[in-house]
């Protein structure tokens, strides 16, 4: 993985059209303080804001809104990058659109994003309305977040993964909107403090019991019925991010996160079928977050496509790799796929069965880099490059 | 506040340079690469809204010090803070092994940011006063180890702005003394990361109030004022065992 924290300029910004070109270390967080208050948001709303604009096209990001605005790709109009020979070269959709295209998702295999060009979206204010609602299991959350789509730009559930039977995949919906500047406060949303988990906790506070208690606690607090008011852009967004350093919970071992997009051809049954399996396996996860996508977008390895997508934190045993494999074979058993830019675990093969689009992106990829100078942990691990 | 800013493109000049803007001061900035200059007044353009300044200044030039602060006072129709926060760093072995290097350490962080200093200083004081905010280091608290030639050099620069607090001040010369402790920039990159380390956001944030209050030494982040007056108090024989 690699951050450039210090290439952080922005570098143009038209008002009258959103568009934005910086360096591609700004972060998604700087982008927010800068432009919420002047009216724009960034185009995808991801799970973190700590995250850089060169980030967000190597994973071609999505967020709680892809059912309706797609990923981040499709609202990136120009790159620059240095490829695999240190040339600097532009792309966009009509200039060099194969290596384009293969940036977007490309984890950064295709050349170094140097600078990004996108376009940012208007918003009435800095806002946010939010409805949560609990529902009672999976089939009906999916119903759910089928039903709020066409409706709202921001949709999301949480999920208790430990509950089994009848209260398989309870949880909670959530949606939102930016609020109209009548409804909004006058007032800027101010920065939030951050309070942080300032050590690494022992490896069994994360356990089975804790992950139950805390699953069956979040989802009981909720009342019945929908839960609605203006809320801080922070908190419906960006959530995870009110505690740094969050990952230390989970003890030395740490945890890996994982994340797949189950289509909408194989039927509601599919997103059932993997949290029966999870739960069997014991998969305790802390975190699960369920969300339906919209359609494919242009990046030939982005992930998400029209369907279901279950996104888990699951903390590092002994058994990992094999539950990582199962959940991995019924993915592709249900024609699903993963997103890489969660996984730390996939072999080989479970990637290339998973991905028709891999021969047309590696072709596109040795071509701009035939000596394959580029190369990642992750490269070297599922596409078999040369460490 | 019309403020010339030297260094302004890295590290804790651009988040200081950023603050500034962001809060409607008039900017200009001062350094050596014209392309990365307008990379950054760009960047301060469109966070605060106003047209920044830039002009080109080199450490290793002194011909350049009165030329850029004169552009500086001509882009900002005039002039009442100048921040210093270029200044050459490398790591005590390789100047041990690079006596060139060491020498152009020696010029740019003492003499010449003295000579450009100078030059500030005199044009502030001919408009009446103003503050002139230059970062030194806490490298310059105490002869060691690891910082030999460029603690000395920084030892040299924080005296010489004391002395001019001490002179000036009643004529209208605010100094303000930044001493940096560990701070994670393009500077201490690739350098072990130790306990204390701040951000430059951190840094600059503090900083501008130092500047805005006329605080003449402020340590940043806040940590490092008590882990330098540890520092030094310690006997010469714990200085001549620890490493750091």
């Amino acid at each position: 993985m690699a951050g450039t924290p210090l290439a952080d300029r922005i570098l143009a910004f038209e008002s009258a059209t959103g568009r934005l070109r910086a360096e591609a270390g700004f972060s998604l967080f700087d982008l927010n303080r800068v432009f919420l208050a002047r009216g724009f948001c960034a185009p995808v709303a991801p799970g973190t804001q700590f995250i850089t604009l060169g980030g967000m096209v190597a994973a071609d990001v999505h967020g709680k809104n892809h059912h309706r605005d797609g990923c981040f790709g499709r609202h990136v109009t120009r790159l620059r990058m240095r490829v695999g020979d240190g040339t600097i070269v532009e792309c966009s959709p009509e200039h060099e659109c194969d290596l384009f295209r293969a940036t977007l998702g490309g984890m950064g295999l295709t050349g170094h994003i140097l600078e990004v060009e996108c376009r940012l979206m208007p918003i009435p204010s800095p806002w946010i309305w939010r409805e949560s609602e609990r529902i009672a299991d999976i089939d009906r959350f999916i119903e759910a977040l089928k039903e709020a789509g066409p409706r709202w730009p921001y949709t999301m559930g949480w999920i208790d993964c430990l509950s089994r039977g009848r209260g398989l995949g309870r949880g909670i919906l959530m949606r939102g909107r930016w609020a109209e500047r009548a409804e909004a406060p006058s007032d800027p949303p101010r920065p939030r403090r951050r309070p942080a988990i300032p050590f690494v906790f022992p490896g069994w506070v994360i356990s089975r019991a804790s992950v139950r208690a805390f699953n069956s606690l979040y989802y009981h607090r909720h009342r019945t019925g929908v839960k609605r008011g203006i809320v801080h852009p922070e908190s419906f967004l960006y959530p995870l991010d009110v505690i740094r350093h969050w990952n230390r919970m989970y003890g030395p071992r740490g945890f890996t996160q994982y994340q797949c997009v189950l289509p909408d051809t194989a039927g509601h049954g599919a997103a059932r079928r993997f949290l029966e399996l999870l739960t069997s396996r014991g998969g305790a996860s802390m975190l699960c977050v369920i969300k339906d996508c919209g359609d494919e977008g242009p990046g030939l390895l982005s992930f998400p496509l029209k369907g279901i997508s279950i996104a888990l934190d699951i903390p590092i045993r002994d058994d990992t790799q094999s539950l990582v494999d199962a959940l991995n074979e019924l993915v592709i058993a249900e024609g699903g796929r993963i997103y890489l830019a969660k996984d730390a675990f996939t072999r080989p093969d479970h990637f290339r069965a998973m991905e028709p689009r891999l021969p047309e992106w590696t072709r596109i990829r040795r071509h701009w880099d035939p000596q394959g100078q580029l190369r990642s942990a992750q490269s070297v691990r599922i596409l078999g490059d040369r460490p | 506040m019309k403020v010339a800013v030297l260094g302004a493109t890295k590290g804790m000049g651009r988040a200081l340079a950023r603050r500034m803007a962001q809060r409607g001061d008039a900017v200009a900035l001062l350094g050596r690469d014209r392309g990365d200059l307008e990379r950054s007044a760009r960047d301060l353009e469109v966070r605060g809204g106003a047209r920044v300044g830039i002009a080109i200044c080199d450490l290793e030039r002194p011909e350049t010090f009165a030329p850029a602060l004169e552009a500086a006072e001509m882009a900002l129709g005039g002039l009442d803070t100048v921040v210093v926060t270029a200044g050459l760093f490398a790591a005590q072995d390789r100047l041990e092994a690079d006596p060139e290097l060491a020498r152009r350490l020696l010029l740019v962080d003492f003499t010449n940011t003295v000579a450009f200093c100078e030059e500030a200083r005199r044009r502030l004081l001919a408009r009446g006063g103003g503050t002139l905010c230059v970062f030194s280091s806490v490298a310059g608290e105490r002869g060691r180890k690891p910082v030999v030639l460029y603690g000395a050099a920084k030892a040299g620069l924080t005296r010489y702005l004391e002395g001019l607090d001490h002179r000036f001040r009643a004529a209208g010369l605010r100094t303000v003394c930044v001493k940096p402790g560990f701070v994670r920039t393009s500077m201490t990159d690739g350098l072990p990361t130790p306990p204390f380390a701040g951000e430059p956001e951190g840094v600059a944030r503090r900083v501008l109030r130092a500047i805005d209050a006329g605080t003449p030494v402020v340590y940043a982040p806040a940590a490092w004022r008590g882990i330098m007056l540890l520092i030094r108090l310690l006997p010469r024989f714990v200085m001549r065992r620890v490493g750091f």
